[in-house]
């Protein structure tokens, strides 16, 4: 007996709904599988891992802390995905926008102003988006593939970040941590609620989603997107620029990437460290495509790999193992996002094969 | 090998009560269709009458709803395009489906057993081709290839699992004359050997020439089966449209304005290695006159539309003038803004999205030429869908566009049908200036007279048309003046009363007369 995929005639719309929810199943699964290899109960490591994050208030905030970067970065994302440009950087995005939006903070400290969270938030946009502007400007002019340009520069982000924070911009009054100095108040991005941490980058990240929901639903914009994303030829009929469209797609998402790194920074750390990122701007590539590069599907999907982070910090305390696990679940997901998307193009069939040889002999 | 083909009655296929539903709508309804060994068999019908439907059935490339299929005797469900195969069924499609990055030999490997290794692909590959009077290398790169060779691959491919019937579906409507000849023989060869033929067109001329027996569908109904040689080919028309086929009438008393639309010294460079470059173009359209502009395919016609339409601006402004101002740099909006029209040659991917509906089609073309009316919200130009809808419903009204549903995706149309509506949305706008790129292939003797008579009452209502095509008959009907083009260069233009076939066939040739003058040697 094989396995076979065939196309099917027209694009299945019941399997574009179920495809992330057969995904999502198969994950757990094959999680549980994985839990019971490391020979734990599979049943309470899952509980553990996915629903006691939920069960209170504070855990809730922290879903929301985690959550922001992932809806922001991954609607970002969408927008590029949908144009055929494939930002893989969103991380060195990140961490650009942060450097730059903590020059106020770090290097301007005595400044204090109610401007100076503004102008922040604003300068952490333009360094993300500068930073998308490197494989834009590769992309558009030189013909470079963008994959890997954009992909090869987070390690410059990290590795800038990494030199800033031990260099020029260490805490002088730090007894030599790498670490910059401690955001004033005024550098502060404020707490949304009164009952917990989520700060406003949450709002942030919904504002986003929903406007870019907006501008692909409603608008010639989203129109100019969709028909790029589907034939370059069709979209210079129209009068559209691809060039241009690669220009916009990259700035647009570096921006809300670098928006989701100086709103955790000033958020979440208040200061900067080495490491500020668990990898925000590659599981953001997973909530795009989770959420179906679909501004609302990705909140829900944002919502969903946040969790995975959480459930990694609480399973490595309640039942002992690796926060690794994290990363095996994301990429469990994604693998299986992608493969079940298969089935909205194929049909699965099997085929036997004595059938077929019996058949075969046949015909000669 | 005892070939269990030949069998004592000598039908092939027999269809009965076959019957093909999209949502409520009956592409194919009840169909009834006998196919002899060793027949060459027509299907006609206008365009959206089902025909692309109902081999897509035979095929296996679509289920039917309803109905039965018999394939030498035995009832068949054939449920994939592999199994078409298995049976002895051979198929080429209306759009053909290769890969532009791999060879010959690689795109035919990709339909056949995995066994079989590349290297006795080739060579069966080449073998055939050898065989049936179709070269063709099987080392050679797709993309590098003509239509016409693109589409000997698929005979090949077809061929090669040795098939009883081949269904062409619209064959020539991509090909030159020439390369129509040579497939002809083909058919005639295949004929010979017993196998059968399925054949599609809307070139009732080729049919009487070429098919044995002819069926006519319309509306997804068989309406009538005939001998297409005891027929003409304005009986035939009558057969698929229900009543006759209007003849064009040209020009008459056509007023000769200003010139709207003229190209001066218009000089190209390749833009890809199989791209040809322009030399030295010049033309006028004035107002009411029709120019068509006659030639092989692929001797700068799409060129010359690119530089006309601005999809790919020239560097020097003055070379394109759009009512005798310079527009050589500007993009294809600011010249619709100008009160230019453009309508592509390739449906599919470049004059429409297939994903896209009709509505999103019409705001492709004419987001800026009539953003007061379709669009709002000032800066955030918002899309209005009820303005849009209610012009692609007046289009589609306007040009009888055939389609399930009120605003179905462009891709569920039928080839012509589409083509009508994109023709229509520029008609629509009744442009000061009109450039069309075969304006009427893969549509219906109706249609294409529908097409062809609103191109000559455009002229007739004072705009400037240029007409890009291969058929020479279409030329004819709607042409004031006639230039012809060949690698690269255009002709001068000549009245189309004072040439003829056979001097175009000359022009054609690259023999320029007097814009060559001694340079004609070049062309032997
Ligand atoms: N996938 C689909 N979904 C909905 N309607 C469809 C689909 N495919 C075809 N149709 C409709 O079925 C009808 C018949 O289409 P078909 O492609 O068979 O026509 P055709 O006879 O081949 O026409 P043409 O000569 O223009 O190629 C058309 O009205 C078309 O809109
Ligand atoms: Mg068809």
């Amino acid at each position: 007996m094989r396995i076979e995929l065939e196309k099917r005639a027209k694009v299945s719309a019941l399997f574009s709904i179920l495809s992330p929810f057969i995904a999502f199943a198969l994950t757990i699964v094959f999680g549980g599988i994985m839990f019971a290899l490391l020979g734990k109960n599979p049943v309470a490591a899952l509980y553990s891992f996915f629903v006691e994050p939920l069960s209170e208030v504070w855990s809730l905030h922290e879903l929301a802390i985690k959550a922001a970067p992932l809806i922001l970065i991954g609607v970002g994302l969408s927008v590029c995905f949908r144009s055929n440009n494939w930002n893989i950087g969103a991380e060195g995005q990140f961490i650009m926008g942060a450097i730059a939006g903590s020059i106020l903070p770090v290097v301007f400290y005595d400044w204090q102003s109610p401007l100076v969270l503004p102008l922040m938030l604003v300068l952490g946009m333009i360094g993300g988006a500068l930073f998308a502007a490197i494989p834009a400007f590769l992309k558009a002019h030189m013909n470079t593939n963008e994959i890997l340009t954009s992909l090869m520069l987070v390690y410059v982000a990290q590795l800038f970040l990494d030199w800033l924070v031990r260099g020029p911009w260490r805490n002088p009054q730090g007894m030599n941590f790498p670490e910059t100095r401690t955001f004033g108040a005024d550098a502060i991005l404020p707490e949304m609620i009164a009952s917990g941490r989520t700060h406003w980058g949450f709002a942030f990240a919904i504002i986003a989603a929903l406007a870019v929901w907006f501008m692909m639903r409603y608008t010639l914009r989203g129109f100019e997107i969709t028909v790029l994303g589907q034939s370059e030829r069709a979209g210079r009929f129209a009068g559209f620029s691809s060039r241009k469209m690669i220009w916009f797609s990259m700035l647009f998402s570096g921006a809300l990437a670098g928006l989701a790194g100086i709103s955790e920074v000033s958020g979440a750390i208040q200061q900067l460290r080495p490491v500020i990122s668990p990898g925000y701007g590659f599981t953001a590539i997973i909530v795009a495509f989770l959420g179906r590069l679909n501004p609302l599907g990705i909140i829900a999907a944002g919502l969903v790999l946040a969790l995975t982070y959480l459930g990694g910090e609480a399973a490595q305390l309640s039942i002992g193992v690796s926060d690794k696990v994290t990363r095996v679940f994301q990429g469990l997901l994604l693998f299986f996002v992608l493969s079940c998307d298969t089935l909205i193009h194929y049909r699965i069939r099997l085929v036997r094969e004595r059938f077929a040889a019996l058949k075969a002999d046949e015909a000669h | 090998m005892p070939v269990k083909g030949q069998i004592a009655s000598g039908r092939l296929l027999a269809v009965s009560n076959l019957t093909k539903l999209f949502g409520s709508f009956a592409a194919c309804n009840a169909i009834n269709l006998q196919i002899e060994s060793g027949e060459i068999h027509a299907l006609l019908g206008e365009n959206g009458a089902g025909k692309s439907t109902l081999v897509k059935m035979l095929f296996g490339v679509l289920a039917p709803t309803a109905g039965e299929i018999s394939w030498m005797g035995d009832n068949v469900r054939i449920t994939s395009p592999g199994e078409a195969r298995k049976l002895g069924i051979g198929m080429v499609f209306q759009h053909f489906s290769l890969f532009e990055a791999l060879t010959v030999a690689e795109n035919i490997a990709l339909s056949m057993d995995r066994s079989i290794s590349l290297a006795r692909v080739a060579e069966e590959a080449s073998r055939l081709s050898r065989v049936y009077g179709l070269p063709l290398d099987p080392n050679a790169h797709v993309a590098d290839l003509s239509v016409g060779e693109r589409q000997r691959i698929e005979i090949v491919r077809a061929l090669l699992q040795n098939p009883q019937l081949i269904i062409l579906d619209e064959p020539t409507s991509v090909l030159t004359p020439q390369e129509a000849d040579r497939l002809f023989e083909t058919l005639l060869k295949l004929k010979a050997e017993g196998r059968s033929v399925l054949y599609i067109s809307h070139r009732l001329e080729e049919v009487q020439r070429l098919c044995d027996r002819a069926t006519v569908l319309r509306h997804g109904k068989v309406t009538g089966a005939c001998d297409p040689r005891a027929e003409t080919p304005a009986s035939l028309a009558r057969m698929m449209v229900g009543n006759d086929v209007a003849v064009v009438t040209p020009e008459g008393t056509n007023t000769k304005g200003d010139v709207q639309l003229e190209a001066r010294h218009l000089s190209v460079a390749a833009r890809t290695p199989f791209a040809v470059s322009l030399k030295d173009v010049s033309l006028k359209v004035r107002a009411g006159e029709v120019l068509a502009i006659a030639g092989v395919a692929g001797n700068g016609q799409s060129e010359l539309f690119d530089a006309l339409s601005g999809e790919y601006p020239v560097s020097d402004d003055n070379a394109v003038q759009i009512r005798q101002k310079p527009v050589g740099t500007r993009n294809i909006n600011a010249r619709r803004l100008m009160g230019a029209g453009f309508v592509p040659e390739e449906r599919h991917g470049h004059a429409a999205v297939s994903s896209l509906s009709l509505s999103d089609n019409l705001v492709l073309a004419r987001n800026q030429s009539d953003r007061r009316v379709f669009l709002g919200g000032g800066f955030l130009k918002i899309i209005r869908q009820g303005a849009i809808k209610a012009a692609a419903k007046r289009i589609s009204e306007a040009m009888d566009v055939r389609k399930s549903g009120e605003d179905p995706p462009a891709g569920s149309l039928s080839g012509g049908n589409l083509q009508k509506f994109i023709v229509g949305r520029e008609l629509d706008r009744q442009p000061a200036v009109l450039v069309v790129n075969q304006p009427t292939w893969g549509v219906d003797a109706g249609a294409a007279s529908r097409i062809r008579q609103a191109l000559v009452d455009l002229a007739k209502a004072g705009s400037a048309v240029l007409v890009i095509s291969q058929d020479l008959d279409e030329i004819f009907e709607v042409a004031t003046e006639i230039a012809v083009i060949s690698e690269g260069r255009l002709s001068d233009p000549y009245p189309a009363r004072e040439l003829s076939r056979e001097k175009i066939g000359l022009l054609m040739g690259g023999m320029h007369g007097k814009t060559e003058g001694a340079g004609a040697e070049h062309a032997h």
